[in-house]
Formats: structure tokens, sequence, C-alpha cells
């Protein structure tokens, strides 16, 4: 049995936890969170560790050349951040666009999507 | 438009003003007596540059980035017919709520009010506040200035990067940046402990293993035409964190970010003559975020400066309220004002004043911790020594706010009492952790 500290990531409140895990690295326990979510996070952090990746690509509208911000619509594995990045630096964006449309459908992993996160007429 | 109509001016369309102008609304000003001013060309104030995600699990109980989370106050103040006037600078303010500003639309135009919202926001601090010594080159930049740069402008400001300071949009900028392929190379923090949120150390520094240097700070910057390095120092916490000779350490960079602190913007209303706080470097306020100018409000990050957005709705949706109140004319009479004042352990409370009327509401005090502490009770109390409200937390710091709500009838029970006012401090019931 091994014990690993952990901080929350879940929410701005941070809770520290202590999961326990046995000799295979099955999660037998998590204490210190305060909600479900805490717990979720933890056992996936140990397991395999996601995480939300938000980024900005250029877009075109009407008035000329700005920003569009977007973010993974769920959070991807940890570990291919950059590979997410790498992707990312040869998108383009077209306005118009609308909050929460998908730029780009299975994004990174079947099921994630890119999507912009405000409105650009 | 007719600004000869308008009764609440706000100044500041960020998510502080537009919460406030649609409070007002809710509580039923029409919305065509509204302004608010905004000096940017678009509003959201400064979410529109903070792409990360993390706002707005308490406000709409889903995590959002910070365009998402203008986007729908924006939405909001559009639904609910308030105009927003861009491009607008608010030159200035007087006690009896005269507004000047100046914009493209409108010329130069001087509005007599009935409430103002001041909801300025807050700037940040730069190297000429801290005094770092060494030469002038290009590539030192506030931590909020390289975000403009990166997330609106598209422009990468440098490639090996230094961040002095760990508050949150330091963290979030060494992961912005590690991610558009700098490398950062370390976060030095002259405290023993971040002024950041620990989700933040987790992940912005520890995935991807950027080291933070607590109680280090930067001691010199090198080059001439643009930064050639860093020196940094670890410092003395027994000697007023004076750096410790011997420990210095060249770190080569060509750029330095600093995350050191933010100001409230308040020249507008200092001004008006409006009291500040020397605590928050914000208005003193009562409960309803009213000023020492009566129907002069504030709210956000211009009266104190908060770590989630959550938090500057809520205070404007306090600050909007009271504001239509005032103009609707359903303001209650003030019977009784008690101020509040800071004991062991807490640094500043908002409100600072408590004013009772025949009936009170409850009343959430927020306030900061002064030091990071382990197993504490927090208690408001008054002079008198009777406890009003009062909780346990396991963990304290002073980069995360904290609150305890005063019940209604425990105010409603001071009316007939003799009150001297109300002292909020901690108790530590475990140790004090360095």
């Amino acid at each position: 049995m091994t014990t690993r500290e952990l901080t929350c990531v879940v929410c701005p409140a941070g809770c520290r936890m202590t999961v326990t895990l046995d000799d295979g690295g099955t999660v037998l326990e998590v204490e210190g969170n305060t909600c479900a979510r805490g717990k979720n996070y933890a056992v996936s952090e140990i397991t395999h560790p996601v995480r939300t990746l938000t980024s900005t690509v250029p877009m075109k509208t009407a008035a000329g050349k700005k920003m569009l911000p977007v973010r993974t619509d769920k959070p991807i594995p940890k570990e291919k951040l950059f590979e997410a990045m790498e992707i990312l630096h040869g998108v383009k964006a077209q306005a118009p666009v609308k909050t929460g449309e998908v730029l780009i459908a299975d994004f990174i992993e079947p099921g994630t999507n890119l999507i912009a996160c405000r409105d650009e007429i | 438009m007719d600004l000869n109509e308008k009764k609440l001016i706000v100044i500041g369309g960020g998510p502080a003003g537009l919460a406030a102008a649609v409070a007002a609304v809710r509580r039923g000003l029409d919305p065509s007596s509204i302004l608010v001013l905004e000096r940017d060309s678009e509003p959201g104030g400064i979410l529109n540059q903070c792409i990360h995600a993390g706002f707005g699990l308490h406000r709409f109980g889903e995590e959002l980035t910070g365009p998402e989370y203008s986007g729908r106050y924006i939405q909001m103040a559009r639904e609910a017919g308030i105009p927003i006037l861009c491009d607008a600078m608010a030159l200035e303010l007087t006690s009896d709520r005269r507004v000047t500003f100046v914009s493209p639309e409108t010329g130069y135009v001087m509005v007599q009010a009935e409430a103002v919202v001041l909801a300025m926001g807050c700037r940040e601090r730069t190297r000429g506040a801290l005094g770092i010594p060494g030469t002038r080159p290009a590539g030192v930049y506030t931590a909020g200035c390289a975000q403009r740069y990166v997330n609106i402008e598209g422009y990468m400001p440098g490639h090996r990067v230094v961040i002095l300071g760990s508050g949150d949009i330091g963290l979030i900028m060494a992961r912005r940046m590690t991610l558009e392929g700098a490398k950062v190379l370390a976060v030095c923090e002259i405290m023993p402990y971040s002024g950041g949120l620990a989700r933040n150390i987790v992940q912005c520094l520890d995935d991807f293993g950027i080291p933070l240097k607590l109680s280090h700070t930067v001691v010199k910057i090198h080059g001439r035409d643009r930064v050639e390095g860093v020196t940094i120092a670890a410092v003395d916490e027994a000697n007023g964190r004076k750096p410790i000779p011997g420990t210095e350490e060249f770190i080569e960079c060509d750029t330095l970010l600093l995350s050191v602190g933010l100001i409230p913007e308040n020249e507008l209303t200092r001004g008006a003559g409006i009291g500040i706080s020397r605590a928050t470097n914000g208005a003193d306020v009562n409960q309803y975020r009213e000023t020492s100018a009566p129907g002069i409000y504030a709210c956000g990050n211009v009266l104190h400066v908060h770590d989630l957005v959550d938090f500057v709705s809520e205070e404007a949706d306090i600050a909007g309220t009271a504001a239509a109140e005032r103009i609707l004319g359903q303001s209650g009479a003030v019977v009784k004002s008690l101020p509040v004042s800071t004991g062991f352990g807490v640094r500043y409370t908002v409100p600072e004043r408590i004013d009772l009327t025949a009936e009170p509401e409850e009343v959430r005090i927020f306030f900061r911790v002064s030091d990071v502490y382990k197993k504490v009770q927090f208690f408001v109390e008054t002079a008198e020594g009777e406890v009003l409200a009062k909780r346990a937390k396991s963990a304290a710091a002073p980069g995360e706010m904290e609150s305890l709500t005063v019940p209604a009838e425990k105010l409603a029970g001071l009316l007939d009492k003799d009150c001297g006012g109300i002292r909020v401090y901690l108790r530590e019931t475990g140790g004090q952790s360095k």
C-alpha cells in the first residue's frame, strides 16, 4: 500500500487530498475531498490525468484579423497537451462564430471537440 | 441616446459593471435610464483576455473560460436592453454624482446622475513600483500585459521567461507561455507561500515541471536593448526579506514577467473625495457597497481585488440593486451605523461598516487572512463580545477570500443594544504553518 498527496484542481477551493493505493496501483481510498467531483478527480489523476486545454486561434472577421479563444469541450489526456497545441498552430477560424460552436470535431480524442469561446460577427 | 434621461451611470463595462447594471434592471429600474461607460472598444473587461477555464463554478455551476463568462453577462445586458457606450472614458466624478466623460459618439459631456456605480477594476503593479536594480531593457512586462499580447493580439512577447510573483495571473501565464512554446525557467515568489490558488500551482507549474522558488526575488535585470538575464537571490524572512548575500543565481532569459500585485483603479474615486481604505486601496463601503458619498457605489476589483469573478458578480448584484432602490426611492432609512474592524489574523473586511435599517437583512462579510494558517476558526463578534457568526476551516491563506454571514436576526438584535462595532478575527486551533 502507498499513499499520495494531491491538490484538487476541480474548483478554486483546492482541497488537499490523500489517496491510498494498493500495490497494483488501484485506488482504495480518497480522503480530504469535500465533494464527489474531487474524488473523481483524484482517481483520474492517479490512473490517467486529464486537463481542459484552452488556447487561441487566428480568426478572420469583417473588421480584420482577431484572435478567437477556443477550448476542448472535455478534458484531454495531460500528455497530449503539446500534441494538441501543435495541431492548433495550423488552425484558422472564420467569423461569424458562436460560443460553443464546434471548430474541430473529434479533436485529439474521439468524442472531444474543439469549441469557440466567444461570439464573433 | 438622450443623456438627460440617465439616472444610473455605471463606470466600467467589465464583469462588475455589467452585473451591476443587470441587477438594477432586475430590481425594476428602466434600462433606458442606465448608461454603462466602457473605455475599451468592446465590453467584457479583463475577462476577454483570461482565456483559461475556471470561471463561473459558483455563479453558473459550470467551468467557463473568461470570454464565455463575460459573454453571458454581455448577453444578459443586451437582452435587458441596457445601453453600453464603448470607447468612452470617464474623466471626472464629483461627490454629488456628476460624471464627465468623453467618447467619439457623444463628445465631451457631463451627466448629472442619481446614482453611480464604480466598476473600474484594477491595474497591475509595475517594475517602477518594485525598484528592481539593473538596466532598462525591453522584455520586462506585467503578466497581464503579456496575457493581452498573447491572447488578444496573437503575439508572443518572449521565448525564455522568468516570472516574478506567484499571483494567479503569473501562474496562468507560466502555463500559457509554455503551451505556446516558450521555456519558463522559474517563478520567484518573495513570500514563503504563493499568493495564487493551490489549483493553479498544480495545473500551471507542477504539470509542466516549472520550479516555484519561494522566498526568492529578482535582484538585478541584465541587458542593454533586450533582457539578457536576471539575477535572483533568496531573501531573509527574519530580516525584512532582504536578499541574502551569496545566494545570487544568474538566469539567462529574454523576458521577465511581473505578477506582483493589483491596485484598484481609484483615481475617479479619489477625485470625488470619497474615503479610501488603506487595507484594500478601494473605497470604504457599507454592506450595500455604498461609499462615503451618498448614491455612489463600488463593486468588483475597484473595491478590493478578488480572486474569483463569481464573487465580483455577487458584489455587483448588491451594488446594482442598492443603486436601483435609491433611484426608485425604496432604500430603507439607516437607524444605526456599526463600524467593522479587523482583529487577529484578518487583514481587511468588506464591508467596513454595516448600516442597520429598522428591518436588517443578513450581511455576508468578506475578508482576507493575513498569513497562512492551518485549522482556524473565524469569528464575527461585537465589541461587547457577542458572537454573531463563526465557522471552522482546515486551512486559510491570504490568496483565498473568506466570508462569514451574519444572520438578519442577530443584526436585528443589535438595534436595541449599545454596540460599539463589529470585529472579525480568527483563532488558531492547530499550528501556524510557515
